[in-house]
């Protein structure tokens, strides 16, 4: 049976279906992050003091706790994860196959090094006693980073099949192929955009 | 929404938000973050010219 608009757009939609699909999936991570970020607000709105007593002692601004510059480096690796996955994309279509192989590669590395970075964050908290269930601040930033986390090891997954054994398709059939990888950038966009919100709204605010 | 329009409202959010960072870190003070805030500032000036360049590039792709 042939899967119909793979490669072609829907009349009544204008895109093919794998697009409208990862837009309906992309809806539905919008509420599920939505609903941690509401959480966020009133969680901060209901306590006295943000982030508070943690440890005998009282802190008033998060980023005392919480290590800016590490982040810092981490929003700068997902920014050009961005930008290296939109290359691979636009490689495909311009016929580029050795060059989409070059910028997927570097998107799964710099992945990697945000997982990484993101590591050495949460151990050093650790070493110091602070867990999640220290306070809300802690367990509200570790709830969205470590869900944030989970979302970057999917894409990982999702882009290293694609550097790999999924790359086969690009013999048999290009034009979905390139529309595949279009729809795992919209993702790793998604993921990477959650990101950008996260940031100063847990580091910096 | 095609991956260009979207990569181009990711861009464009990115860049606010490094200027932003770039002010914040220039209120906090201190050495270390007056430091980051003038790599934040480039790499937001930077963002920008890159985002023009790409649109330049890709301008017979669809948005949708």
């Amino acid at each position: 049976m042939q899967i119909p608009y793979t490669t072609t757009a829907r009349p009544d939609t204008g895109v093919y279906n794998a697009k409208l699909g990862v837009w309906f999936f992309l809806a539905s991570e919008v509420m599920l992050f939505g609903g941690l970020f509401s959480s966020y607000i009133f969680l901060r709105i209901g306590a006295p003091v943000w982030p508070g007593e943690l440890g005998g002692e009282m802190y008033v601004r998060a980023h005392d706790i919480l290590n800016v510059p590490l982040a810092t480096l981490n929003t700068m690796v997902l920014i050009a994860s961005s930008v290296t996955m939109v290359m691979s994309w636009a490689s495909l279509m311009m016929k580029r196959f050795d060059r989409y192989r070059l910028y997927m590669g570097a998107t799964v590395a710099f992945g990697f090094v945000f997982l990484i970075i993101k590591a050495f964050e949460y151990g050093s908290k650790f070493e110091h006693g602070l867990f999640p269930s220290e306070s809300n601040f802690l367990a509200i930033y570790f709830t969205m980073t470590g869900l944030h986390a989970l979302h970057v090891i999917g894409g990982i997954i999702v882009n290293a099949y694609f550097l790999g054994p999924g790359a086969k398709m690009w013999k048999t059939n290009p034009q979905q192929f390139t529309n595949r990888i279009e729809v795992a950038g919209l993702y790793w966009h998604f993921v990477d955009l959650v990101w950008i919100f996260l940031f100063p709204t847990i580091y910096l605010l | 929404m095609s991956l260009k329009a979207f990569h181009i409202f990711f861009i464009a959010v990115a860049a606010l938000t490094l200027f932003g960072f770039g002010v914040w870190c220039v209120l906090v003070g201190g050495t270390g973050y007056l430091v980051m805030g003038v790599v934040s500032f480039i790499a937001g000036i930077g963002l920008v010219i890159y985002g023009v360049k790409f649109l330049q590039k890709l301008k017979d792709v669809r948005y949708l």
